[in-house]
């Protein structure tokens, strides 16, 4: 290495500058086709986005007490959504009790953000979601502590989407990835029933499964016995979610060479310690990316509870479109469920990048 | 031999139709120094893995320090803790530090308290020569460096035996020898008793006390290095070993 002058080992790449025009003739206008696209995709945004600039900002109208008053200036009426921002958000849940659902959707985002931080990756965890899970339920039930009792049937909004995706993908999850590893089991019993159990609930639209769980369940069970509906439609979303997140998590075990569980054999690992310590972390960092669409999925298919009359976050937004004095503002409704529903899958997405570039350790198979 | 620690009586196996293992019979005494070799394909590799059940032989007996080896979890968990390994392809665990691959075995396993398992994994780090890698993950190490954890890795857990599965075939030419050096080096200042598929014969010579020759999954000749490379009896030996010693 000696010989070797360190000019040579440090060669910059050649960098190449192109003026404005030039970036422009070899990028937009090198062909006939490509000048085509760029004069249409141009034609399109001039089209489209100054239009919607004006209507949702400059003509939009953000403090009118009234409707009549909110048409009257041409643009978007966000005034609409200031005043039914309660009923969207916590649907029909008392009026006056809504600071409840709303000190617990915090807790709820406080510990799932806690949870994405890898220092409390270990027992505090579940100290902290057991904390939470019980302060959540007491304040959504209450019941105690001088707060008003407030059955399920009343709760609504984002509260309850929330409660449905965070324990649908905190039980979803190991039940899925149990599921794979009795997929893959040498014991005949245990894969056959994993193998009937996936292929049904991925053969099943989740709607009908929800229509299952709230009409034909009850038909089932003995007299006077009842499980809750909210209950029901979360055991449902849990137990469809289960059967995607372990066909993917089959993909992952199914990526690591046999030369792992032999190293984990040699040293006398038995299997749960070998899967636990060896093959599982290795097998969903390679499955994040798809994992974590299947979460997203699920965060969105919570809306298809409405299908069974419970009200969610999308169905409170619905209701507030009943209302007679403020009729004609769906589009604002929908801009702003939809963009809630957007910052929250998006917030998923960046942090599975950002996991996924934390957990890698530079190994090249 | 009275004090054979690994016993293999009339082991027989097969892969589908393929029989793999003919009436292997075997014993290995404390402290022996094993080479096997062989063509490609004659079930060398098969026949240590069954030592420790990666591979699970069909009939006969295998003894490993008075434990035979049955379908008994509990029995092959006890013998895979007596038995370490190194594998051809390292096997390391790209998820986890040097350090903590090998402390893994000793934490979970013989339930030593992580200190102790750290202070063990530094001293056969050292060992090995490379304590200054044990920070790192093995993706970053070269494979001669990582060979040597792999090593390292299967000592932490004071295995009585070592299996080595031709650990130097993967290996750059330039790296064989860092790793041979190791492997000489345990075999001349621990007294292990050590199992070893390989073609390297330099390395046969200087620390065997018997080369063992198979092919078609038969044992075909065995004896002292010397006696094996100077004057093989066995016509298919002969051949084996025209082809590999230029």
């Amino acid at each position: 290495m000696s010989s070797v002058s360190p000019s040579v080992l440090n060669d910059d790449a050649p960098v190449s500058r192109l003026s404005v025009w030039g970036w422009m003739r070899t990028q937009l206008f090198s062909s006939p086709l490509n000048t085509l696209l760029t004069i249409l995709s141009v034609w399109l945004l001039l089209a489209t986005v100054p239009a919607l600039i004006e209507w949702a900002l400059v003509k939009a109208n953000v403090s009118a007490s009234t409707a009549q008053e909110c048409r009257g200036t041409g643009g978007a009426c966000w005034a609409f959504i200031y005043e039914k921002h309660r009923l969207i958000l916590f649907g029909l849940y008392p009026y006056d009790e809504q600071w409840r659902p709303l000190v617990a959707t915090c807790i709820l985002l406080g510990v799932i953000v806690l949870s994405g931080f890898r220092r409390f990756w270990n027992l505090s965890l579940v100290v902290i979601w057991t904390l939470a899970l019980v302060s959540v339920a007491v304040l959504m039930w209450g019941g105690i502590f001088g707060l008003k009792f407030v059955e399920n049937s009343l709760w609504g909004g984002l509260p309850l989407t929330l409660i449905l995706s965070t324990f649908g993908i905190a039980f979803a999850f190991p039940i899925g990835v149990l599921l794979a590893l009795g997929r893959r089991s040498t014991m005949p019993a245990i894969k056959s029933i994993c193998v009937v159990y996936i292929e049904l609930i991925r053969g099943v639209p989740l709607i009908s499964l929800l229509f299952m769980s709230a009409v034909m369940l009850p038909l089932f069970l003995p007299e006077g016995f009842t499980i809750d509906k909210l209950l029901r439609a979360q055991i449902a979303i849990i137990m469809f979610a289960a059967a995607y997140i372990a066909e993917t998590v089959r993909g992952g075990l199914q990526a690591i060479p046999k030369g792992q569980f032999e190293g984990g054999e040699s040293i006398g690992l038995n299997y749960w310690q070998q899967m636990r310590l060896i093959v599982l972390p290795q097998a969903l960092k390679i499955v994040i990316p798809p994992l974590v669409g299947i979460f997203i999925a699920m965060f969105k298919d919570t809306s298809l509870v409405v299908v069974i009359g419970i009200f969610d976050l999308t169905q409170a937004a619905k209701a507030a479109l009943t209302d007679q004095a403020w009729r004609g503002f769906s589009s604002e409704l929908y801009i702003f469920i939809a963009l809630i529903y957007f910052v929250f899958c998006y917030s998923m997405s960046k942090y599975s990048q950002s996991l996924e570039k934390r957990l890698s350790t530079g190994y090249q198979r | 031999m009275a004090d054979a620690i690994i016993r293999m009586k009339d082991v027989n196996k097969w892969y589908g139709k393929f029989h793999v293992l003919r009436d292997i019979n075997l014993d290995v005494a404390k402290g022996e120094r094993i080479v096997i070799c062989g063509p490609s394909g004659s079930g060398k590799s098969t026949l240590i893995r069954c030592i420790n059940r990666l591979e699970e032989h069909q009939s006969g007996q295998i003894v490993v320090d008075g434990t035979e080896i049955t379908n008994d979890v509990r029995h092959v968990e006890a013998i895979r803790r007596e038995v370490g390994m190194v594998f051809q392809h390292f096997n390391l665990f790209p998820h986890l530090t040097v350090l903590e691959n090998l402390t893994l075995g000793p934490i979970w396993v013989l339930k030593v308290p992580k200190a102790e398992a750290e202070a063990r994994a530094m001293k056969y780090l050292e060992r090995v020569r490379i304590p200054d890698q044990a920070g790192k993950f093995p993706g970053q190490l070269s494979g001669g460096q990582q060979q040597r954890v792999a090593i390292a890795r299967s000592l932490c857990m004071d295995p009585k035996v070592m299996l080595f599965d031709e650990p130097t075939s993967a290996l750059d030419p330039e790296m064989v020898k860092e790793v041979l050096d190791v492997m000489v080096g345990l075999a001349t200042e621990s007294g292990m008793t050590m199992l070893c598929v390989t073609h390297e014969m330099g390395f046969a010579r200087k620390v065997a006390d018997r080369v063992i020759f198979m092919d078609r999954g038969e044992i075909i000749e065995q004896n002292t290095p010397d006696a094996f490379f100077d004057a093989p009896q066995n016509e298919r030996t002969q051949l084996f070993l025209s082809q590999i010693l230029h």
